[in-house]
């Protein structure tokens, strides 16, 4: 398998910064970029889920809310609903559940990650943005372990840096880079 | 390193397998068509409370130990709910489906997987508003006894109230909520007129069937842990127990979309999963 087909899927996860950080990062990606990128962003319970709206308007993914069932599909960008976490099964669909809390999130990043890391294994890239608290770190350690890619934002760059500093405190990752390094190395995948 | 955490994640899967195969030999509940990744998430939390060696080790326990299944019961319980979750549902039922309610002399509910009763009070709170309680027969069921019975005695922490008071005034509430509820030092109990009407008991949406025909059936936030297969089989039994023109509500973000019983329905508010079952399916 080359390098350049490796990868199926991106999982990302911001909190407190996040809506400005999510728009740097896919403003600069490709046009053509294939990748399914799937997000957790902290969000209230009660939010209209204006967030897709805004990253629409970049014209860059397609960007819409997770539905359950739904299969990932290059190109697109999918946004976990307000109030629901959002898993990964082992067939690769989305699952949205309403139970407790996790790291006092719902949706939570380390619910995510973990079980996109079972469904893709060493295809994933896993990637943790700013935000004021650790969710995540538990998350991307799963992906770093399963043999995907661990790619931190540098906390020195992020609007707030707690979250990315405990994920590079769980684990070995990658690559610690800007929100642009982060969309140039994405390009080249 | 990478291929022995490999191992033991597929190690894990089978064992979480066995141990849903098993709790259904023994005791007939039957989560083999619940959402894997769900599943897994809650067997391995209540693994690493347990401190047992592994998986197979709780198969074991499950077999003996009554009070252990009990627990992965509960575990696998949807246990996550409020009174007037999501008040703009309750605000559809007021403006959309109470009219169509008012048309008929007697009124049967069931609400399925209800959980521990905070959204029927709701229900049975906003019925009696609308003047249509009185003559309401609500059936609210959920498969785990213990559940059931919290649901029955109507007694909620009185640190919630403050958070189910502005779901109720969002909800469109006519009312001060607080005339609702007896409050004590921790805990606030619903008036006993509410549960005048409502009938719970233990239903099991896998394995039981039809039992009652009913104007509209309530259930929220259920469907989302099942796989199609068995989504599709709970909306048949739906579509069975309603009478034609009933009401079905889901949750927010459950579809019909993709079910073989899409046809026997049309939507009945946008925006909010309520839809009305046709005349002739």
């Amino acid at each position: 398998m080359t390098p350049a087909k490796k990868y199926k899927a991106v999982v990302l996860g911001s909190s407190a910064g996040g809506l400005n950080a999510l728009k740097t990062l896919l403003r600069n990606l490709n046009r053509d970029f294939r990748l399914p990128v799937i997000i957790v962003q902290h969000i209230s319970p009660d939010s209209e889920n204006y967030l897709i709206h805004i990253l629409n308007d970049l014209k860059r993914l397609k960007v819409k809310e997770a539905d359950e069932k739904e299969h990932p599909q290059p190109g697109h960008a999918y946004v976990a609903p307000p109030n629901y976490h959002l898993l990964l099964e082992p067939d690769q669909t989305f699952t949205l559940t309403v139970d407790e809390r996790v790291n006092y999130a719902r949706p939570s990043i380390d619910v995510l990650f973990e079980t996109a890391a079972e469904a893709y294994r060493e295809h994933l890239i896993g990637i943790i943005l700013t935000g004021a608290n650790n969710d995540g770190s538990r998350g991307l350690k799963r992906i770093k372990e399963l043999g995907g890619m661990a790619i931190v934002q540098d906390p020195e760059t992020a609007e707030v840096d707690s979250m990315p500093k405990a994920a590079i405190q769980a684990c070995a990752v990658d690559h610690i880079l800007s929100l642009e390094e982060i969309s140039a190395l994405l390009n080249t995948l | 390193m990478k291929k022995s955490q490999e191992e033991l994640l597929e190690n894990q899967d089978i064992e979480i397998r066995l141990l849903i195969q098993a709790i259904y030999d023994k005791y007939g509940y039957d989560f083999r068509n619940y959402s894997q990744a769900h599943i897994k998430r809650r067997i391995l939390n209540r693994f690493m409370l347990s401190g047992m060696s592994s998986v197979s080790q709780m198969i074991h326990e499950c077999l003996v130990n009554h009070k252990f299944v009990d627990q992965i019961l509960m575990d696998l319980s949807i246990n996550v709910t409020e009174m007037f979750r999501d008040p703009a549902f309750y605000k559809a039922i007021r403006e959309h489906v109470v009219p169509v309610l008012k048309t008929y002399p007697f009124i049967k509910i069931w609400h399925a997987g209800c959980s521990s009763g905070e959204e029927v009070y709701s229900m049975a709170i906003l019925l009696k508003e609308e003047g249509l309680y009185a003559r309401t027969q609500i059936y609210a069921t959920d498969f785990n006894p213990v559940i059931i019975k919290q649901a029955k005695e109507g007694i909620y922490p009185i640190s919630r109230m403050k958070e189910f008071t502005v779901n109720y005034q969002r909800a469109g509430g006519k009312a001060s909520f607080s005339d609702y509820y007896t409050a004590n030092y921790e805990s606030a109990k619903l008036l006993d007129s509410f549960k005048k009407n409502i009938v719970f008991a233990t239903h099991n949406l896998v394995t039981d069937s039809v039992f009652a025909e009913v104007h509209m059936v309530v259930c929220r936030n259920v469907l989302i842990y099942f796989d199609r297969a068995l989504q599709d089989k709970v909306l048949g039994l739906f579509s069975d127990s309603l009478t034609g023109g009933g009401v079905l509500c889901l949750g927010s973000k459950e579809n019909l979309q993709f079910s073989g019983y899409y046809n026997n329905f049309d939507g009945l508010v946008s925006g909010e999963r309520i839809y009305i079952k046709r005349y002739h399916v």
